[in-house]
């Protein structure tokens, strides 16, 4: 009764020649509810360009989720203010250029989104860890990372200091990120 | 006749019985300790592991999150453990060519599993599931304990049923607020009994005779 013949979740199986008892799914399968025919909203790209609006509709709470996300996958590297300056990389991983860098401060929102699925560099890919839309999230909150520190200097501060998600984002960055992402925020 | 019991023995009979009640309880001890020790339990023990990986390096030193590498925790009842990708998004470049990360870079190479070995292992007849306990505010330290502490990862609860059962019956003594549930170092507030009781309302945790029910774990 122990141990009933069944595989928990990462068992071992000497029935497949590679030991694993969980199978990959065979190429180009296609589960119920999982096919993404919206382009956007699942590669960040139409027409083979980066996209510069948002697919999914962004609110505060999206934004919070967004920091939450943000706090755990990049700011090891990325650091909790986006400068690059991370836990890992003063342990000796390579420096991950500003977010407030010109280029990234003017580069389409689907660039974010297609960093994160993809890997840019020495940089690998978060998508088999963050589903598609919290990265959508984590790309709305870096745009308002950017915000905050090219606006106004009340603003940098709050940034500074917000730990917990409640206290995500003030309104004046909300006006800010309305402008810039098309309107898509509610 | 010369007296067959002299009255020295009434004392040898009381002691006698001192004694037998002493072995009894003694007996009985020694077998509780064995079998609640760690000797049974395993508790505070570290297995072997084919990495020596380290949660206090990772975690306390680092400051990463338990999310970043235990992904599903949240959202299923299998915390889960990370794959040979994960440990790659840093080890590709940082202890790049150390003899201690050497299977990581084996496994990347080969694609076959990092095969670690269980900590816990609850009986298979056991139900748990980590999403409803995380999503209804009983952090990882209260079961898991400093995990940001191990230098080799080991257990410091039994998995026992009455550990489980203690917790069921009186939930309020060790809810916390959702934001504190991966904060490590959390500590209970002193009115965490007041606490406790408006955070089960919050969150509509479900009563200690539901909880209680044999089919909740034995399902
Ligand atoms: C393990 C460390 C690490 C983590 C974690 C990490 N990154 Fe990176 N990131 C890097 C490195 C290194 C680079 C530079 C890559 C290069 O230039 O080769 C980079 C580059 C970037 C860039 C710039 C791309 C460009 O156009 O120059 C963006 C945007 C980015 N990362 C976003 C993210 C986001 C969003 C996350 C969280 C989901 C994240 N990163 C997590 C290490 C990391
Ligand atoms: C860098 C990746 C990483 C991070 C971050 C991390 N872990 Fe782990 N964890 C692992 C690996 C790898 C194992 C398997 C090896 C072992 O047991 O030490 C593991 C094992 C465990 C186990 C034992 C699992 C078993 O076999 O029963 C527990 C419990 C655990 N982690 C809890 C945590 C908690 C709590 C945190 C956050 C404070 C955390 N971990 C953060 C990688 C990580
Ligand atoms: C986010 C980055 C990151 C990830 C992911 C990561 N590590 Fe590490 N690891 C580090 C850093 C940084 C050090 C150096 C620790 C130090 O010197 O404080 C390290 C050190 C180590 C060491 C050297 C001994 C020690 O503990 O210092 C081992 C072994 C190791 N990691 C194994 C792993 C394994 C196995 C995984 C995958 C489950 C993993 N690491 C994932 C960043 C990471
Ligand atoms: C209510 C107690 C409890 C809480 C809270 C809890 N765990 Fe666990 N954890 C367990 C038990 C029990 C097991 C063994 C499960 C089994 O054997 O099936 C376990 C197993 C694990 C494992 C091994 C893989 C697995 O799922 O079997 C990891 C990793 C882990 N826990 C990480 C965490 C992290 C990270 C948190 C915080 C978000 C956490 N746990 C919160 C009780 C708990
Ligand atoms: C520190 C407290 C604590 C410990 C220890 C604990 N639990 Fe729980 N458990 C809870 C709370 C709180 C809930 C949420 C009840 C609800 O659904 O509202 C819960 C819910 C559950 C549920 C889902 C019940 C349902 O139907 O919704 C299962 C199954 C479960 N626990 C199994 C276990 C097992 C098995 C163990 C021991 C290995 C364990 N728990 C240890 C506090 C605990
Ligand atoms: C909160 C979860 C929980 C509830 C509720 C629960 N159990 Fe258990 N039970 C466990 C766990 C965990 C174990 C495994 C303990 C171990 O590792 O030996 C267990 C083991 C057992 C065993 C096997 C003991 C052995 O050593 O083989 C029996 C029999 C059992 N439970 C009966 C019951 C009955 C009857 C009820 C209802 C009155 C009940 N359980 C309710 C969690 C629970």
């Amino acid at each position: 009764m122990h141990n009933q013949p069944r595989y928990k979740p990462y068992a071992a199986s000497n029935f497949f020649e590679d030991g694993r008892s969980e199978r990959p799914t065979i190429e180009d399968t296609v589960a119920r509810g999982q096919l993404h025919l919206d382009e956007a909203r699942y590669t960040g790209k139409l027409n083979g360009k980066d996209v510069d609006y948002f697919p999914i509709q962004i609110t505060r709470a999206d934004l919070a989720r967004g920091q939450e996300r943000f706090n755990i996958y990049c700011s090891p590297c990325h650091g909790r203010l986006g400068d690059g300056r991370g836990m890992v990389v003063l342990r000796g991983l390579r420096q991950p250029p500003s977010y407030y860098d010109e280029r990234l401060v003017t580069a389409p929102i689907g660039h974010f989104f297609d960093v994160m699925t993809n890997g840019f560099g020495a940089m690998f890919s978060y998508a088999s860890r963050v589903p598609v839309d919290d990265r959508w999230r984590i790309a709305a909150y870096i745009r308002a990372l950017q915000l905050s520190q090219n606006g106004p200097a009340g603003i940098a501060n709050t940034s500074e200091t917000t730990t917990s998600p409640s206290q995500a984002q003030r309104p004046p960055v909300r006006e800010k990120m309305g402008q810039r992402m098309g309107g898509g925020l509610k | 006749m010369p007296q067959l019991f002299r009255p020295a023995s009434n004392t040898i009979a009381k002691g006698s019985i001192a004694v037998v009640v002493l072995l009894l309880g003694g007996t009985l001890a020694v077998g509780y300790i064995t079998d609640r020790g760690s000797w049974m339990t395993f508790v505070q023990v570290a297995p072997e592991q084919p990495i020596p990986f380290s949660h206090k390096h990772h975690v306390k030193d680092d400051g990463i999150d338990c999310r970043y590498c235990h992904t599903s925790v949240e959202t299923s009842h299998y915390a889960g453990l990370p794959p040979t990708e994960t440990c790659m998004t840093c080890h590709s470049q940082i202890w790049a060519n150390a003899t201690l990360t050497q299977p990581i870079r084996d496994s990347w190479a080969t694609g076959r599993s990092i095969d670690w070995t269980r900590v816990h292992d609850l009986p298979d007849f056991v139900y748990f599931d980590h999403s409803i306990h995380v999503n209804k505010g009983i952090g990882c330290s209260t079961c898991h304990g400093h995990v940001d502490e191990m230098p080799l990862t080991y257990r410091v609860n039994t998995l026992y049923m009455n550990w489980c059962v203690n917790c069921h019956r009186e939930p309020y003594k060790y809810i916390r607020p959702r934001s504190e549930v991966f904060n490590i170092d959390y500590e209970y507030p002193a009115n965490q009994e007041v606490l406790g009781r408006r955070l089960m309302a919050e969150y509509k945790v479900k009563d200690a005779r539901t909880l209680t029910d044999c089919f909740t774990c034995h399902r």
